[in-house]
């Protein structure tokens, strides 16, 4: 099997659905001829043609709405946003159409489209290239938010995510897209070379929506993360330790409730790890289903590691970003109960 | 003034002399008070190009080939006036003097980085310098100049608002709702769009720019459209003037095409080989702004070459110093302000969640 970066992988599942499936078209901003300004889609338009592969005009909410109607037509349309933070122009597009066409049309109309786009920080990007907006479409009934954290995931994710008849938000972690990042930013960087896990079939293969993987058994707390925070944690766990279960939830719409559930009634403790700011992130959610679900099996307080109230700072990347040693101490507060 | 959005205008002809009606018969010292901003910005981009690449910050962007735009605008509209910018017209702010120390320490977001460690190196703000606030997303200040100048119009201030947008950026709806409410509100606004013919790697016709033109696209919002030789110092200044004089008069807002070529790539993330051509920009049929306007003194009998390239040589130390009062202070990663200003200016005040996780940082 082929070692990959993230890169390659997910431009490896773009070339297989392209080569499979004639309805899959692949539209963003430089996109086409250039193959995106972080060559994802490389070399799909040289070889799959102008009609599949191709450059659109700088208007997320007409990528997005074009999207939608093609995808309405049948069509199964994978646009990309070039980066996460810019998606928010085609919001409308995302909470008022793609998420309701199914709904409001009693099943007439629907849009089966895959929305990619580069997301998370620790890449000095500034207040505009570093953001982690899965809360806001999370909280969207209708969408689904995929987040892979390596390459085999990300080429069976993104696969599963086009051939869902649903609309897919698909974050790809750009701090992982040349090899795992774990918070460590004074470390030499690391490639995804010799990494298990960067090891991706050719052919075709799914990763299922809505299921979450075990990243590492333990038993005395568990510790959910998703995207580059997977790495991140699992660092902090190494520096804490303490026998922590790590779970990448993979998807956090549809999510692996079953998953969580019965890792933490297993380890009487919870540790949510995310990148995003915290209030009205993700975290609170999961708190609140781990609260309702596993409340008589909790030894200690859900705990929540996650960026600062602030917007994204350029300067304080090392002082915004959560990086091991800040979960490392939840871990250890949790433990001292 | 149907057809002046399909055709050109131009001051300077191909043997360096001001020519036809749009001449604004600027004075010596104004031409070399341009050609100087121009050559600064130049000097100041190549320079701090260079500073990425040694790693002392993290981004950047130049506006090569572009000069003659924010500067010639920068000079021309008054003090009281604001601009809404893009990246990639720096020249208005080295045509006001701003303190290029300033800049340097902004660019590596150290200890004196006047917007406090906050912002993306380059998207500045300098509001005492008619400069409003730089995002990283491209067009979302486009209507913000129509409603600072329907405020203008409000209080009965003769202030007037321009506001620029790149051509690959006129596809967002940002460009056409500011020139629906322009229109509609009569707002003394002047609206560019500066057409460098490249949005990263896309070039003009993704914008639709081969089915018709950029300033074109005035005429169905019922506004005025000038298509502009943006390499021209003298067309862009004279343009500027009379849009900026119908603004004054009350006759409301014109959009102004800027003909022009982005010379170098996008950013430093960019590398342009792998879309267009090497040598396009030397080919580019509308030449360079700095040696149209360099030739055109010269013609005057205003200039030489002997000035010329001393001037060049006193604004690159000029900048060089620069540079180095910002590295003694740091570079990006070895100095930055205290990271309190991290928590500060989310709100006026800061509320309950912001005080409790400074406490958590300890700071
Ligand atoms: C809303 C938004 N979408 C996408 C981007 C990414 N982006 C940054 S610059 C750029 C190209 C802009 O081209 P143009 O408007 O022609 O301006 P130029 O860079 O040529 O001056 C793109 C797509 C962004 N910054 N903001
Ligand atoms: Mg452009």
């Amino acid at each position: 099997m082929p070692a990959m970066n993230m890169i390659q992988a997910l431009n490896h599942a773009l070339d297989v659905m392209l080569a499979r499936d004639p309805d899959v078209l692949i539209f963003g901003e430089d996109t086409g001829y250039f193959g995106g300004v972080f060559r994802v889609t490389d070399g799909l338009q040289a070889k799959h043609g102008l009609k599949r592969c191709f450059d659109a005009p700088i208007s997320e909410g007409g990528i997005i709405a074009t999207a939608i109607g093609m995808g309405a037509y049948g069509l199964r349309p994978v646009a990309e946003i070039q980066f996460a933070d810019y998606i928010l122009p085609a919001f409308d597009q995302l909470v008022s159409e793609a998420a309701r066409l199914r709904y409001r049309s009693a099943g007439e109309f629907w849009a089966p489209i895959t929305v990619r786009s580069p997301y998370g920080g620790g890449i000095f990007g500034g207040q505009t290239h570093s953001q982690s907006p899965e809360a806001i479409f999370a909280h969207i009934t209708g969408l689904k938010t995929v987040i892979p954290s390596n390459p085999y995931d990300a080429k069976g994710l993104l696969i599963a995510a086009i051939e869902d008849d649903d609309p897919v938000v698909f974050l790809e972690p750009k701090r992982l897209y040349n090899g795992p990042f774990d918070g460590r930013h004074d470390q030499a960087l690391k490639t995804w070379a010799g990494d298990p896990r960067a090891e991706v079939p050719e052919e075709h293969y799914t990763v299922p929506l809505g299921k979450a993987a075990i990243e590492r058994e333990g038993a005395d707390a568990t510790v959910l993360a998703y995207g580059t925070m997977v790495h991140v944690a699992a660092a902090g766990i190494a520096e804490s330790g303490v026998d922590a279960e790590l779970i990448d939830l993979r998807s956090i719409v549809p999510l692996d409730i079953e998953t969580i559930v019965a890792s933490v009634r297993k380890t009487g403790r919870c540790v949510i790890l995310h990148e995003a700011s915290r209030f009205g992130g993700f975290g609170g959610e999961l708190a609140a289903l781990v609260q309702e679900r596993c409340f008589y099996h909790l030894k200690s307080p859900i705990e929540r590691v996650a960026g600062w109230d602030t917007p994204y700072p350029h300067a304080f990347e090392w002082d915004y970003f959560p990086g091991p040693a800040r979960l490392a101490k939840a871990l250890a507060r949790c433990m001292e109960r | 003034m149907r057809d002046l959005p399909f055709g050109l205008v131009r001051v300077l002809d191909e043997a360096g002399q001001a020519v036809g009606p749009w001449n604004p018969r600027l004075e010596a010292d104004t031409l070399r008070e341009g050609l100087r901003a121009m050559l600064l910005t130049r000097a100041f981009d190549e320079r701090l190009f260079r500073s990425h690449r040694q790693g002392k910050t993290s981004f950047y962007m130049k506006s090569t080939g572009e000069e003659a735009i924010g500067v010639a605008q920068s000079m021309m509209l008054g003090r009281e006036d604001m601009c809404f910018p893009t990246y990639r017209v720096m020249g208005w702010l080295h045509a006001r003097g701003y303190p290029l120390i300033d800049m340097v320490n902004q660019i590596f977001s150290n200890a004196n980085d006047p917007l406090k460690g906050r912002q993306l190196p380059i998207l500045f703000s300098a509001r005492d310098y008619g400069f409003y606030t730089l995002s990283g997303n491209v067009g979302s200040r486009f209507g913000h100049a129509v409603g600072w100048a329907m405020a203008s119009a409000y209080r009965g201030d003769d202030k007037i608002a321009l506001a620029y947008i790149g051509e690959g950026t006129t596809a967002e709806g940002d460009f056409h709702e500011a020139l629906t409410f322009a229109a509609v509100y009569r707002a003394p606004a002047v609206l560019c769009v500066t057409n460098n013919q490249w949005a990263i790697s896309s070039y003009s016709g993704i914008a639709g720019g081969e089915e018709t033109t950029f300033a074109a696209k005035a005429i169905a919002y019922g506004l005025p459209g000038l298509r502009v030789d943006g390499n021209d110092f003298l067309a862009v200044w004279a343009a500027t003037e009379w849009a900026a004089e119908r603004a004054r008069s009350n006759l409301g807002t014109t959009l102004i095409e800027l003909f022009t070529y982005r010379a170098s790539g996008h950013s430093t993330s960019d590398d342009p080989t792998k879309y267009r051509p090497a040598d396009e920009a030397a080919h580019w049929p509308l030449g360079d702004p700095v040696e149209r306007l360099k030739g055109h003194m010269i013609a005057l009998g205003e200039w030489d070459e002997a000035r010329h390239a001393a001037l060049i040589e006193t604004l690159d130390t000029q900048v060089r110093e620069a540079v180095k009062t910002g590295e003694a202070v740091g570079t990006l990663g070895k100095s930055k302000p205290s990271v309190a200003e991290m928590f500060e200016g989310v709100f006026k005040e800061p509320d309950w969640r912001v005080v409790e996780q400074r406490r958590e940082l300890g700071i």
